[in-house]
């Protein structure tokens, strides 16, 4: 590489950065309008942002930016649920015990571990207060009324996925808690043995509540499937979820704005 | 097509474009350092080392005892002058032998290694001879293995006091 290569104008990258760059986004890096579009539009990593922002996007008092704090909640959650992952043994054994090396033993364990409980909480409150504004702002009417049904499917996964990882830590609390919640199954209708309409040979050793603990009462079985749910399913469901949800919003017009915008949004 | 910006080294922008990905990586960078730090706890439980094996009179002169093999992988030897215990660990890659008193040696199951009673190896790819371990008998007489005290005899440790307990003392040459 020669020095008139490497030196270029001022703010480009020198030659092999800029090839490097090129061949990972499939656009010159010259800092054009142009290619801005083109980076956007021609790359996996960036085609669901908006090559072009509205004027009235931006504008936090309108979305209250929800949407896209409740998904990098989702991504601290999973970031540091994989790291507990590598300290967490799902068996009556070992579950508490593991909580409690988390917090007293392992190196930033209480952290991480904190990290996730947190950002947990914190995405079930942003995820309602999302759907509040799209409520209120009538965000879900033509032509986002599907994705209002996607949004919907996605607050009750993050839902159950709270549910889930409330057992894990195998305390008096998250066992009680499951034991109501699964009891709460049992009594569901057609499903629940206990529901009114049960369907014919529903039983409480074949009905939801049975499905959801592998046995009679909250157990190494329920801890495991709870485990698998929490860890595999959910979040694999909520990852789909995610990029249905997101892609429609590309394709319903962008994100949504003020029906009349004023000054030319 | 021309750059319409000042020539300027850096702009306005640039720096804080750039000084935004270095807080990026930089915290990106020391959350994966306090993963990989996570791998390593500090406190790690193993079960105890020192092995209680029972009374030397519990083992008959020429016996070669596997009754510790399952729970410690260890192996208890009595010859008429005493007592030494030998790690049952191919020393091959790591595959447990078996005595075999019709043939009168460990033979290990994985790739055919095999020892004499005293651990040495005489054939199969075991590159070196079984390894003992520290034994000793306590102030109330047992026997003690020691499993984190690993004598090895081609570093010539099988000479030392704790790689052969004699018994009975009053048989000491």
């Amino acid at each position: 590489m020669s020095d008139a290569e490497a030196t270029g104008q001022p703010g480009e990258a020198p030659g092999l950065v800029r090839e490097v760059v090129k061949s990972a986004l499939r656009v010159e890096n010259v800092d054009t309008p142009k290619n801005r579009v083109l980076a956007v539009a021609h790359t996996v990593w960036l085609h669901l942002h908006p090559s072009k922002v509205p004027r009235h996007a931006v504008r936090f008092s309108f979305t209250w930016g929800a949407g896209g704090i409740a998904f990098y909640l989702f991504l601290i959650t999973v970031v540091t649920g994989v790291a507990l992952m590598f300290v967490y043994r799902p068996t009556p054994e070992h579950a508490w015990l593991d909580m409690k090396r988390l917090d007293f033993d392992v190196p930033f364990g209480m952290v991480n571990r904190n990290m996730h409980r947190w950002a947990a909480h914190a995405m079930v409150i942003v995820v309602w207060v999302h759907l509040l504004r799209v409520f209120l702002t009538g965000s879900y009417k033509a032509p986002r009324q599907f994705n209002w049904v996607v949004g919907v499917g996605l607050l009750t996964l993050t839902m159950l996925l709270s549910f889930t990882g409330y057992l894990l830590p195998w305390d008096q609390l998250s066992m009680w808690a499951v034991t109501v919640g699964t009891n709460m199954a049992a009594a569901a209708p057609v499903v629940g043995h206990e529901g009114p309409f049960a369907a014919p040979g529903v039983t409480a050793a074949n009905d939801a509540r049975a499905l959801l603990l592998g046995g009679p009462t909250v157990g190494g079985n329920a801890l495991l499937r709870f485990y698998i749910l929490h860890c595999v399913a959910l979040p694999l469901a909520l990852g789909l979820g995610c990029i249905l949800h997101f892609w429609r919003v590309r394709r319903d017009g962008g994100i949504s704005g003020p029906a009349a915008p004023k000054g030319g949004a | 097509m021309t750059d319409p910006r000042p020539p300027t080294l850096w702009t306005r922008r640039d720096v804080q474009t750039r000084s935004g990905w270095a807080l990026l990586s930089a915290s990106l960078f020391a959350g994966f350092g306090a993963f990989v730090r996570l791998l390593f706890p500090r406190v790690r439980s193993e079960p105890p080392t020192k092995v209680v094996l029972g009374r030397p009179e519990d083992f008959a002169v020429g016996e070669v005892s596997e009754r510790f093999k399952k729970s410690h992988r260890l192996i208890v030897v009595r010859e008429a002058l005493g007592f030494y215990a030998l790690r049952s660990v191919c020393t091959h890659l790591g595959c447990v032998p078996a005595w075999s008193a019709a043939q009168d040696k460990f033979k290990c199951p994985c790739h055919g290694s095999g020892f004499h009673r005293d651990g040495v190896n005489f054939e199969g790819p075991a590159p070196r001879p079984l390894e003992r371990l520290a034994l000793a008998l306590d102030a109330d007489g047992n026997l003690v293995a020691d499993t984190a005290v690993v004598l090895r005899s081609e570093r010539g440790e099988w000479a030392r006091d704790d790689a052969f307990v004699r018994y009975p003392k009053e048989g000491r040459p």
